[in-house]
């Protein structure tokens, strides 16, 4: 069980919370991730990248979106509350060194989990060059903090409402092309854009990190479900990753097993859109 | 074997029981291999396709009264030399026979903790009743006393009283043991150290306690109820739970040891990740593996398809590969999930099947197809990458293998398809790599199982290990067989520093 000390919601569908969680918080690295429930009988088991963590204060953070039912409820909680399930940290940690130049590309709310990375990385000694993007400014997060710890610094939306109207692979590219080619790229957001900076640091070689999020049930190593195809061979993403060469994974198959469950997620996030239909007409009358 | 009323088996035992209990005392085992064996009365078979209740019902006091009669006492007792905790099974079925029930049950519990669980999950006909004496006589293994149809009888008993004894527990020693897992080898650990009056915390990964017995055997064989009696007789007995807690990531093993000053732990983990077949089209939607098909269903509540947030994948045609118990619970589970049509495809025979046979009945009564002598090539999909079909490859029968069997041997060029939208693969586990992973001196086989001495003991100090984390892939009496031996050495361990430090 785990209360929740604080909570802010970082744009429409994206909230923050620090969870307590002495011993995550004392064990956890860059990279790691928790599992949740918000319910201990008949939750989902949601796993979430752990965004920060405070060992003085014996906390976590976490940073979610709204995607279906199960966040939905999540985001119902609020300080004070227990979260009756909250297991970690699992997977394995980011391996960070001096590696040189490391460019750091978020994209919408995967920038929480590249943050640690970005500044375990800063840590090491590494320059490092940051791009954060979304589909628009209400989806832009942590951008302060990512400023704070970037050599270079690049923001852009899918439409031109904030910073550079462009896609990131357009200044990831860029940066590739630079005379002094960048020694690694991270990328972390949805699989459509890590496979995007994949294919496009692949000519310049650029070796380039993703962390997966894929459907994942124990998160121990005992289900299988999470397996994803990196360079033809079959890999856990709880106990081999969360973190693969992009160049390797196969992302079509990922995003195919991503919506596995894509009809019962409708159903549901349909069901739970009618509870707040009634909720908010009862409320009305 | 065929599905009998439950009434009809009861009315019978009734009347046979009349008649030979008046000269109980004076049956000579001509007569005791006359008595008709008991069949265990189980739900109908078209009913229970559709519920999660237990398959199995219990023998009726009458059936278990004539069961127990046919037991022949002998003088040497082979039963027990097959029971991996030694049970007095002679003794425990006399007391059956006798009428009284609380004597039984004290017997069974002198050597096993869990008997409602061991009672219905053990292969009984490998071990104990292999070489029971009235199954030789008649020729028929299964035609041998039904100890653990017995055992289960009076674990149920002792239940429906609602007045379990709680094993007692000796004073304080001051001694900390950690165990990491509360699957069946764990839980006997911890009974059977916390009894020598150490403290014991049980740590789990799930925010359910039981492990396999939990996520993995479906309810309808061993009912959620029967695992939580059992965890409550360990609380009764003071033993302390963590749940949520990963060993080897929530805290390093070691640090239960140099920091948490635990004074022993016993490494129970269970197995690890699921073995695929290798095949193209293994990664298609819809293919999964019989763990995570079972931990949905059982463990995260998915069979509740209304109120359970955990999805499961909507199935009519389903293929389930291998011929364990788990593909039998993983066939059987889909079945109950709203499948029209659940085939087993296993590349030997029937006879080869490690599968219980009882479970092999149970399946086929409930309407699942067996394909023997099959064996999938390829899974095919949709251009959206579901299952659609899965191409097939017969097989014949050809020289022994290493594990005795005979080995399959593909038939060239006799590829057919076979129309199914989902695929549970069942053919097995590695081991878990989160112990071996983040401990860098624990001794592993080349498969990743904890090597341990013969008082399982592993190659860092005061750390034990067993069950599947061992073993591989083995049973759920095995892991207690191993998880008291364990507890064992680390009761002698802690009784040696006591003693130490008495001086």
């Amino acid at each position: 069980m785990s209360r929740i000390i604080h909570k802010e919601q970082l744009s429409k569908d994206v909230f923050l919370m620090r969870l307590e969680a002495p011993l995550i918080a004392e064990e956890r690295k860059a990279g790691q991730f928790i599992i949740l429930q918000t319910d201990e009988d008949l939750g989902e088991r949601i796993p979430l990248t752990i965004a920060d963590a405070d060992e003085d204060e014996g906390s976590i953070t976490i940073i979610f979106q709204v995607v279906g039912k199960s966040t939905n409820d999540l985001s119902h909680l609020n300080k004070g509350d227990d979260i009756p399930v909250l297991v970690g940290p699992l997977g394995m940690p980011t391996h960070i060194e001096n590696f040189g130049t490391v460019v750091c590309v978020g994209g919408g709310i995967g920038v929480a989990p590249l943050h640690p990375i970005a500044q375990a990385l800063k840590k090491a000694g590494n320059k490092v060059i940051t791009i954060i993007g979304a589909r628009n400014k209400d989806l832009i997060i942590l951008e302060d903090k990512m400023k704070e710890i970037a050599d270079e610094f690049i923001v852009c939306t899918d439409d031109g409402s904030y910073g550079r109207k462009a896609l990131v692979t357009e200044p990831l590219k860029e940066i590739c092309k630079r005379e002094e080619k960048p020694n690694m790229a991270i990328a972390i957001g949805p699989p459509v854009m890590m496979k995007f900076c994949a294919e496009t640091t692949r000519p310049y070689e650029v070796f380039t990190q993703v962390s997966l999020n894929t459907i994942m049930v124990d998160g121990t190593g005992m289900c299988g479900g999470c397996r994803v195809n990196v360079g033809g061979e079959v890999k856990f993403v709880c106990v081999d990753g969360p973190e693969f060469d992009g160049h390797k994974v196969d992302f079509d198959n990922m995003m195919m097993r991503l919506n596995s469950y894509k009809d019962f997620e409708k159903k549901k996030a349909h069901e739970c859109n009618l509870e707040l239909e009634v909720a908010k007409k009862e409320a009305e009358l | 074997m065929s599905h009998e009323n439950p009434e009809t088996i009861a009315d019978q035992a009734r009347e046979w029981l009349a008649e030979y209990i008046v000269k109980k005392d004076d049956l000579k085992p001509k007569d005791r291999l006359a008595i008709p064996s008991q069949e265990m009365p189980a739900q109908d078979p078209i009913e229970r396709g559709k519920n999660l209740d237990e398959v199995a019902l219990g023998f009726t006091m009458e059936q278990a009264r004539l069961e127990a009669l046919r037991c022949l006492q002998c003088k040497k007792n082979t039963c027990v030399d097959d029971c991996p905790v030694a049970i007095d099974i002679p003794g425990f079925i006399k007391h059956i026979a006798d009428g009284d029930m609380q004597a039984a049950a004290d017997t069974i519990k002198e050597s096993s903790l869990l008997p409602s669980i061991c009672g219905r999950v053990c292969p009984q006909e490998t071990q104990c009743q292999e070489h029971c004496k009235v199954g030789m006589a008649l020729k028929d293994i299964d035609k041998g006393v039904g100890i653990g149809r017995l055992e289960r009888f009076v674990a149920d008993w002792e239940r429906a009283t609602g007045n379990i004894r709680v094993p007692e527990v000796k004073p304080a020693t001051g001694k900390k043991v950690a165990v990491v897992g509360s699957g069946p080898a764990g839980l006997v650990v911890a009974a059977d150290v916390r009894r020598e009056g150490h403290d014991v915390t049980i740590f789990e990964a799930f925010h359910k306690m039981g492990g396999v017995m939990r996520y993995g055997i479906p309810e309808f064989r061993l009912p959620n109820e029967i695992i939580d009696q059992e965890i409550d007789t360990l609380n009764k007995m003071g033993v302390k739970f963590q749940t949520n807690y990963v060993v080897g990531r929530t805290r390093k093993l070691t640090d239960l040891i140099d920091k948490d000053g635990f004074d022993a732990v016993f490494v129970g983990t269970g197995a690890g990740l699921p073995y695929f077949m290798g095949i193209e089209g293994e990664n298609l939607v819809g293919v999964f593996s019989a763990n995570e098909y079972l931990t949905r269903a059982n463990l995260m509540k998915a069979f509740d398809k209304k109120e359970s947030n955990t999805p499961i994948y909507e199935s009519k045609k389903v293929a389930v590969l291998g011929g364990g118990n788990v593909a039998m619970d993983a066939a059987r589970m889909a079945l109950r999930l709203g499948a029209e049509k659940v085939y087993v495809v296993y590349r030997r025979t029937e006879k080869e099947m490690p599968a219980r046979n009882e479970e092999i009945e149970h399946a086929k009564e409930e309407g699942i197809e067996f394909h023997f002598l099959r064996n999938p090539k390829r899974i095919l999909g949709t251009e959206d990458g579901r299952v659609k079909a899965m191409e097939v490859l017969k097989y014949e029968l050809g020289e022994p293998d290493d594990s005795g069997r005979r080995r399959p041997v593909v038939i060239e060029g006799s590829e057919f398809m076979m129309e199914v939208d989902t695929v549970l693969v069942s053919i097995g586990n590695g081991s878990n790599p989160l112990i071996s992973q983040t401990t860098p001196d624990m001794s592993v086989n080349k498969w990743g199982n904890i090597k341990v001495d013969e008082k399982q003991k592993s190659s860092i100090n005061k750390i034990y290990a067993g069950g599947d984390i061992v073993l591989g892939a083995a049973t759920v009496i095995l892991a207690m067989g191993e998880g008291r031996r364990a507890a064992k050495a680390i009761n002698e361990q802690l009784a040696n520093e006591l003693a130490v430090q008495s001086n």
